[in-house]
């Protein structure tokens, strides 16, 4: 059951994310990611990182998507504007590499020897367990992307804002 | 249990995905959006050798990951609006210079 | 449910095919029930809101189908049903279709998680009160499809209007409910129920235990009024001045299933603050009956659902007082009243349970006395 999960979610996540970059339209763009991003946050799951899959529907899907619809809303691109010429020698250059890329890395995973996984208790992956972690030997970090988040909220407001 | 090496190919081909989105695309909303997944192929690959080494250290650099994520959204799409203010474009091959 | 499932897939295991054939049907058959359950809810919710609404402006209301126009909801579910299915000839057919399914099934994955009584809880999951909040901020996602693919001007406003509405004010409400975790040290909506029970009966509810709690209800419940789009924040779908926002173009079933989407928000929004604030399915007086389980467990139902429904009257009540608001308003209410606020009450609320060790205020009164 949980195998045949697994590959469907897998299937979904890559064909939504085939169809997020070949869209032309960016508002369907963006809701082809929603639904990788929801098949991500099932396999997620399926890795007992439930906590982490919560997250992921919640800052992905309902804050950043949410922002990035808002955004192209916003900006109502007319046809002209949505600024995606033919293709190219050099994208034609860019695929062909990246399709390397990826031969390479699926070479390099063959290589790990194959391993169990091992049995986890049932607390593993909670919110319980994930914050007793970040409050003690992730603390430092902790603030520190606390203070990204204040940075990036004030950067963000003097960006969008009119100049006057 | 499905094997790590699966995970990982799982992972691979979403960073790849957004690789050549972000090689092919011109319009800047899409390029950022492929920068999403493969942040998203990223930390799938950090999970799944966490669950397979039963350490909860993974998570945690998931969790700043997304936090990364969403400052960058916040951050990227104000620039986006700013740049179309500015041009009246958001095609990266026209914004080309420093100076508006 | 769960039992139920896990049984079927034990007992079939070696035909997989049936089993997964039966777990369809199964599901099929759960969401019809469920479906209709919904419609009941909806239906006579709008009848609710019909006569309400009749009562305060000193007029009768629906009274013409049935009893005191009591069957007024099947008639308008006959006529949604009845009616033609327009899809204008300009809008983004896929999204414009899908748009309103989506909105519909998002809210329904939320009754997943509510705790109804002590022993009907049809998913206990350990982050409950974090998966209702995950989901419910998925409706926006079918909203905002709405509105962009009716390709229509009132729709987008509406549809804009909608996501930063709901963006914004999921701030305050995931912000008030901290106070209340912070209390319950756990995100299970079960475990926090039970934490609010005691001898001191209604004192033991969350909303009593410290002021910045009942603070926090406030909060919660005004963020809940702007997140479900209910007057005086229906910025999204106002009928004056946008036509109907986000489902203008909506006719017959699709802007049926929009409705309920809308009456399935409200009742989550409701019984998170049911379960959060005001003690969930328990009652003081129930509590001590020394009678069968199930029979308990039916009356822990009936107080459930009977505290939600108060909560919606409360709701439906603004609804039919409040004037609107205007956009910055809003937009001032959120970022510069409710947030600041909700800040100083989990500040509060954990400096409370540091001075005091985690007790509330009729614990703290009982000790003084004794």
């Amino acid at each position: 059951m949980e195998t045949m999960l697994f590959y469907f979610f897998a299937f979904v996540a890559v064909a939504t994310a085939l169809l997020v970059i070949t869209r032309r339209n960016p508002i369907h763009s963006a809701l082809w990611l929603v639904l990788c991003f929801f098949s991500l946050a099932a396999v997620y799951v399926l890795l007992s990182a439930h906590f982490i899959a919560i997250i992921q529907i919640m800052v992905y899907v309902g804050a950043i998507m949410v922002l990035v619809l808002f955004v192209i809303m916003l900006l109502n691109l007319s046809e002209k504007e949505l600024g995606d010429a033919k293709p190219t020698v050099l994208k034609f250059c860019g695929v062909i590499l990246s399709g390397i890329f990826m031969v390479l890395l699926a070479d390099g995973v063959k290589v790990l020897a194959p391993q169990a996984a091992v049995s986890v208790d049932e607390k593993f992956g909670t919110a319980e367990m994930l914050g007793r972690l970040l409050f003690t030997d992730y603390l430092l970090p902790f603030e520190i992307a606390s203070l990204l988040l204040l940075t990036a909220m004030i950067g963000a407001v003097v960006l969008a804002k009119k100049r006057r | 249990m499905v094997p790590l090496s699966h995970f990982l190919i799982l992972s691979a081909a979403l960073f790849i995905a957004g690789t050549i989105g972000v090689l092919t695309r011109r319009n800047a909303l899409i390029v950022f959006m492929s920068i999403e997944l493969m942040l998203n192929g990223v930390a799938l690959s950090f999970l799944a050798f966490s669950r397979f080494l039963g350490s909860l250290d993974g998570h945690v650099f998931v969790f700043m990951v997304i936090t990364v994520a969403a400052a960058e959204a916040a951050v990227g799409l104000a620039i986006i609006i700013a740049i179309f203010r500015l041009k009246g474009t958001i095609n990266i091959d026209e914004i080309n210079l420093m100076k508006g | 449910m769960q039992f139920a499932i896990q049984w079927l897939v034990d007992k079939f295991s070696f035909l997989s095919p049936i089993s997964i054939l039966l777990l369809i049907s199964l599901m099929f058959i759960v969401g019809t029930v469920v479906l209709l359950l919904a419609m009941l809810y909806e239906g006579l919710g709008t009848y609710a809101l019909r006569k309400i609404g009749g009562d305060i402006q000193v007029r009768i209301g629906p009274n013409r189908v049935g009893p005191v126009g009591l069957l007024q909801f099947l008639a308008d579910g006959v006529k949604l049903f009845l009616k033609e299915d327009i899809v204008p000839t300009v809008v983004d057919k896929k999204l414009f279709i899908l748009a309103p399914f989506i909105t519909f099934a998002a809210s329904c994955a939320a009754f997943v998680a509510l705790s109804y009584s002590d022993r009907l809880v049809i998913s206990n999951l350990n982050i409950g009160l974090f998966y209702l909040l995950a989901i419910s901020s998925l409706v926006v996602i079918g909203v905002i499809m709405a509105g962009w693919a009716s390709n229509s001007k009132w729709s987008l406003l509406g549809g804009m209007r909608a996501a930063a509405q709901i963006v914004s004010y999921e701030i305050p409400i995931g912000l008030s409910l901290l106070s209340v975790i912070l209390i319950t040290q756990s995100l299970n909506m079960g475990e926090i129920i039970r934490s609010q029970s005691g001898g001191w009966g209604i004192l033991n509810w969350h909303i009593f235990h410290n002021p910045f709690v009942f603070i926090s209800f406030f909060i919660y419940f005004t963020a809940a009024l702007a997140e479900v789009n209910q007057t005086p924040f229906d910025l999204p779908e106002t009928e004056s001045e946008l036509v109907a926002g986000y489902f203008t173009e909506y006719s017959g079933m699709r802007f049926g299933f929009f409705f309920m989407a809308e009456w399935g928000e409200i009742f989550i929004v409701s019984a998170i603050a049911v379960t959060l604030f005001l003690g969930g399915w328990q009652l003081p007086i129930i509590n001590n009956l020394d009678i069968h389980i199930y029979l308990k467990n039916l009356l822990q139902l009936g107080v459930f659902l009977g505290k939600t429904f108060l909560l919606i009257y409360l709701m439906l009540w603004i609804r039919w007082t409040l004037p609107r608001l205007r956009v910055d308003q809003i937009m001032y209410m959120c970022w510069k009243v409710l947030l600041p606020f909700a800040f100083f009450n989990i500040i509060g609320t954990g400096l409370w349970l540091l001075i005091f060790k985690g007790k509330g205020i009729p614990e703290l009164v009982i000790q003084l006395f004794s």
